[in-house]
C-alpha cells in the first residue's frame, strides 16, 4: 500500500467503527422503526388494492421502506460524522493530514454505504418473516441501491461541509431529506395521486430511486427502469459533482 | 521564494484578512533547520492564525509557505508529513481511545505498525502509559494536552510547531513539557515555539520572532534581542522612604512597596551620576540592586 492509499483505508476504517459501536443506535433503531411502519401501515391498509396486479399492499411497501431507511441512514452517517468533528473541534487532525479531497470523498460515502448494507440486509431478512419478497432483477436492485445510497451519502457530506452545528444538519433532515422521501412514493403508487402531485412526483429524485428498486423485486413499477437510473446516476454525479468542489476549494472548511 | 531545503520553513509574504480586520499583514520571514524558534506576541496579534496556515486550516489570502522546501498548498501531502501542529485549542475526538486514536492519526499519515512501538514511547515519556487504553474523553486537560502533542508527533515530522502548549498548565506538567521539547530539538527535530511566557522562550529558543498585529516587530537571535537595547535597571530603596529628586523622575520604570526602579540608557546615565545626584540631594541609600533587561522588557518596548 501506498502511504496515501493506507490514508484512506485508516480513514474509512474510522469512520466504520463510529457506527459500529452504536449499531443499536445505527442499524437495529432504524430497522425497528421501519419495521414498525410496516406493521402499522400494513394492518391499516392491508384491504387495499395494490398498485400492481397480483402483488399485496404489504408486499408493495417493503422495497419502498427499505429504501427510505437507507436513504435516511446514509445522509445520517456522513453529515453527523462531519458535523460532530466540527463541533468538537477534532476535524483539525484529518485537516492537517496529508489526504486529498478524493479520499475524503470515497471514504466518507464508502463508510456509509457499509451502514447500509447493513441496514438494508437486515430488514430484507426481517421483513422475510412477514412477507417473503421476490426477486425480479438483483442486478436492477443492486444499481439502485448505489446510486441511492451514494447519492444520499454525498448529500450528507455536503450538509456537513456546509453546516457549522447540529441545527443546521437537523434543518437539512427535517426541511430536504424527509419530505422528498416521504413524497416519493414509499406508501403509494404515484398513479393514485391528483394530477398536480403526480407531476411533482416525477421532478423528485427520490422517486427514481424508489421506483426503480421496486422494479428490481417485481419487474413492475411507475417509470421504466432506466429512466429511474438515469435519473439516480444523474443526481449522484451533479451531487458528488457539487461535493467534490466544495472538498477541492476547502468552501466552508477552510477559514 | 527562496525554497531552500535548509530552511525548516519560509513564510513569504502571507496576508490574511478577517472581513476588515487584517490578521496578517504581509509577514514574511524563514526559520533554519534544527532551530528552537520562538514565535511571540501579544494575544491577538496573528500567531495562531499563521501556524493555521502553515498547517493547511487557513487559507491566506496571499504569499506562500514552504515546509522544508515543500509548498504547503502546491505540494501539500509532502509538505504535511515533514510537519506536526499541535493546535493552541484542547480539542480531541470523545469516542477514541487514547493509543487508539494516535494508531489512527498515524494512519492518516500513511504510517502502519512499524510506528507503533513509537506511539508507546511517547506514551511512556509524556507520562501517559496508564492511560493508553482510556477514552479521550475521561481525560483530564493536561492529559489531553499531553495526548495533543503526541497526536500532532505521531508521524515523526521533523519540523514539529506547538501553539501555547503550556498556557495553563501546572508547573509540573510545564517542566515535563520544557523536558520533551528540548529532547526534540536535540534529536535534531526544529521546533516552534509559541508561549506566553517570556522567561520559557528566553531560557528555551534560540531565535525568536515578535509578532504585533500582524507584523513582524522582531527577528532576529534571542542573545541579540536582548542586547538590543542598550539599558539596564537600577533599584534603590531610599532611606526613611524619602522622595526621588526631581532630576531623576524621569528615569522611573516602576515602583513598589518602597523601591524604585529606574530605566538606565548606557552611556547617558551613568549609575556613577544616580548616586551623585541622590547624595547631592542628602537622600540616603538603604539597598541597591541591578538587573539586565530581560525578555519581557523587550517586549513591552516592542508591542507598545
Ligand atoms: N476565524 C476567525 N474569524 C474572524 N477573526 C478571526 C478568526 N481567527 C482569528 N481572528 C482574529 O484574528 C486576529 C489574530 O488572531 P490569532 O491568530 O488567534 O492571534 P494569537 O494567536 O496571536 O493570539 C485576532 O484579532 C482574532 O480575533
Ligand atoms: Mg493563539
Amino acid at each position: 500500500m501506498t502511504p496515501n492509499q493506507r490514508g484512506f483505508v485508516t480513514l474509512l476504517k474510522k469512520e466504520v467503527m463510529r457506527f459500529w459501536a452504536v449499531l443499536g443506535q445505527t442499524v437495529t433503531a432504524p430497522v425497528i422503526t421501519a419495521l414498525l411502519y410496516l406493521l402499522v401501515f400494513a394492518q391499516a391498509l392491508s384491504g387495499r388494492a395494490s398498485a400492481y396486479d397480483g402483488i399485496s399492499y404489504t408486499e408493495f411497501l417493503v422495497p419502498g421502506l427499505i429504501m427510505m431507511t437507507v436513504m435516511q441512514n446514509a445522509f445520517a452517517n456522513t453529515s453527523s460524522s462531519l458535523i460532530q468533528s466540527k463541533v468538537m473541534g477534532n476535524l483539525v487532525f484529518l485537516q492537517m493530514a496529508p489526504l486529498g479531497p478524493w479520499e475524503w470523498f470515497a471514504a466518507y460515502v464508502l463508510a456509509a454505504l457499509v451502514r447500509c448494507v447493513l441496514v438494508a440486509s437486515a430488514m430484507f431478512i426481517a421483513t422475510l418473516f412477514f412477507v417473503p419478497l421476490p426477486v425480479h432483477q438483483p442486478l436492477a436492485i443492486l444499481a439502485m441501491f448505489l446510486l441511492s445510497a451514494g447519492s444520499l451519502a454525498v448529500v450528507g457530506l455536503i450538509a456537513g461541509i456546509v453546516s457549522q452545528k447540529f441545527d443546521h444538519i437537523a434543518a437539512f433532515t427535517n426541511f430536504f431529506i424527509n419530505p422528498l422521501a416521504f413524497l416519493s412514493g414509499v406508501f403509494y403508487s404515484v398513479h393514485a395521486l391528483p394530477p398536480f402531485w403526480y407531476t411533482a412526483s416525477h421532478l423528485n429524485p427520490f422517486f427514481y430511486m424508489i421506483d426503480g428498486f421496486r422494479f428490481g423485486f417485481f419487474g413492475h413499477a411507475d417509470v421504466p427502469i432506466l429512466h429511474s437510473i438515469a435519473w439516480s446516476a444523474g443526481f449522484f454525479a451533479l451531487a458528488s459533482a457539487v461535493c467534490m468542489r466544495m472538498l477541492i476549494t476547502g468552501y466552508k472548511m477552510k477559514r | 521564494m527562496t525554497n531552500s531545503p535548509s530552511n525548516a520553513l519560509d513564510i513569504v509574504g502571507v496576508r490574511k484578512s478577517y472581513g476588515s480586520l487584517q490578521a496578517l499583514k504581509g509577514v514574511e520571514f524563514s526559520i533554519p533547520r534544527g532551530e528552537f524558534f520562538g514565535l511571540l506576541g501579544p494575544n491577538g496579534a496573528g500567531k495562531s492564525t499563521l501556524i493555521s496556515i502553515i498547517a493547511g486550516l487557513v487559507q491566506a489570502d496571499v504569499g506562500q509557505i514552504a515546509v522544508l522546501g515543500h509548498d504547503t498548498v502546491g505540494d501539500f501531502r509532502h509538505a504535511r508529513r515533514l510537519l506536526g501542529v499541535v493546535p493552541q485549542e484542547l480539542v480531541f475526538d470523545p469516542f477514541f481511545k487514547v493509543r487508539d486514536m494516535l494508531r489512527i492519526q498515524a494512519g492518516y499519515y500513511g504510517a502502519g505498525r512499524e510506528v507503533w512501538p513509537w506511539i508507546d514511547e511517547m506514551l511512556e515519556r509524556l507520562d501517559l502509559t496508564s492511560k493508553a487504553n482510556t477514552s479521550m474523553r475521561a481525560l483530564s486537560g493536561g492529559m489531553k494536552r499531553r495526548v495533543l502533542i503526541a497526536q500532532a508527533l505521531v508521524h515523526k515530522p521533523p519540523v514539529v510547531i506547538l501553539d501555547e502548549p503550556t498556557a495553563g498548565v501546572d508547573v509540573e506538567l510545564r517542566r515535563t513539557l520544557w523536558q520533551f521539547m528540548s529532547d526534540l530539538h536535540r534529536q535534531g527535530q526544529t521546533v516552534v515555539l509559541t508561549t506566553h511566557y517570556l522567561e520559557e522562550a528566553q531560557e528555551m529558543c534560540s531565535r525568536i520572532a515578535i509578532l504585533d498585529r500582524g507584523e513582524v516587530k522582531a527577528l532576529e537571535s534571542t542573545r541579540q534581542l536582548l542586547r538590543r537595547h542598550p539599558f539596564r535597571f537600577l533599584r534603590v530603596k531610599l532611606a526613611g522612604n524619602a522622595a526621588l529628586p526631581e532630576a531623576l523622575r524621569e528615569l522611573v520604570a516602576s515602583e513598589s512597596d518602597g523601591s524604585i526602579e529606574l530605566k538606565l540608557e548606557t552611556g547617558k546615565h551613568p549609575i556613577g551620576s544616580v548616586f551623585d545626584a541622590l547624595r547631592d540631594a542628602g537622600v540616603a541609600i538603604e539597598d541597591v540592586q541591578t538587573r539586565d533587561p530581560d525578555l519581557e522588557d523587550i517586549f513591552v518596548e516592542l508591542t507598545r
